[in-house]
């Protein structure tokens, strides 16, 4: 094989995980949850134009407690991919490639998507007057 | 650059496009649609949280103005549209049996544009049955 000196991409199995490594796959895997919060999306819409019957049932499963955590964990999910996607298009641009501006980035990413995902529930449960 | 790491031939470079002969399309579109994503979802998230507890009413009356129409209908193209370009590198990386990949990628393309028209159809009926 002449192309020796190309790079490798990194063996899973005896890789240590790292803060950028693990953030990487964590936007691929995000990103899998969003496409699949996507029904939620269609639903929610479909059901608000089939009339008020349709949505009061739309509503009734969102805001149960199962409909509660899975909107939690795609929340956290779509902040996590805003945050680091906007972190790629900076790569993209060509900012942050040194080890440690990557890992500076990246618990920046992981400190955001928190404290948004938290900001936003405690908004939303404010909205309700606490219930 | 020097022959051993450039994986194209003379004929490729001139042309410019890569062996899916789309050349760059499919990674451009990716950001694009990434940086059309990152105000449409803030807007999206801030107004579902400023909805919580609203009726279904409130909802079809919020939809069914034509900037919020409007927003909605980008919303759900940049979406669904980035969705389906991500989940297709994922299938494309992921799934190596060559009939598994094309059925799986097909019924991506097909969910998405089946989810993607149902959403904006949704959007288009409360903006003409409540104007």
């Amino acid at each position: 094989m002449i192309s020796s000196n190309r790079p490798l991409s990194p063996h899973l199995q005896v890789y240590r995980p790292q803060i950028t490594s693990t953030l990487s796959i964590l936007h691929r895997l995000t990103g899998i949850a969003l496409a699949a919060g996507t029904l939620l999306l269609t639903y929610w819409l479909v059901a608000a134009a089939s009339g008020p019957e349709a949505f009061a049932t739309a509503q009734g499963l969102i805001g149960s407690f199962i409909g509660r955590l899975l909107l939690f964990g795609w929340s956290i999910a779509l902040f996590y991919h805003l945050c680091n996607g906007i972190r790629h298009l900076v790569w993209d641009a060509g900012y942050g490639f040194e080890i440690e501006a990557a890992t500076r980035s990246g618990w920046m990413v992981v400190g955001a998507s928190v404290v948004l995902t938290l900001a936003t529930w405690a908004l939303g449960y404010a909205m309700m007057g606490g219930a | 650059m020097n022959d051993q790491s450039n994986l194209r031939s003379p004929l490729g470079r001139v042309r410019g496009l890569g062996s899916a002969k789309d050349g760059t399309h499919h990674w451009w579109a990716q950001r694009l649609t990434a940086l059309a994503l990152i105000p449409l979802t803030i807007w999206f998230v801030g107004a579902v949280v400023s909805l919580i507890g609203a009726d279904h009413a409130a909802v079809a009356a919020w939809i069914a103005s034509p900037v919020v129409a409007g927003l909605l209908i980008l919303l759900i193209v940049a979406t669904f549209y980035h969705a389906a370009l991500g989940l297709q590198v994922v299938i494309e990386d992921y799934v190596h049996g060559e009939g598994a990949k094309i059925a799986l990628l097909l019924f991506v393309k097909a969910l998405t544009i089946v989810l993607s028209l149902s959403a904006v159809l949704s959007v288009l009926t409360l903006l003409f049955t409540r104007a």
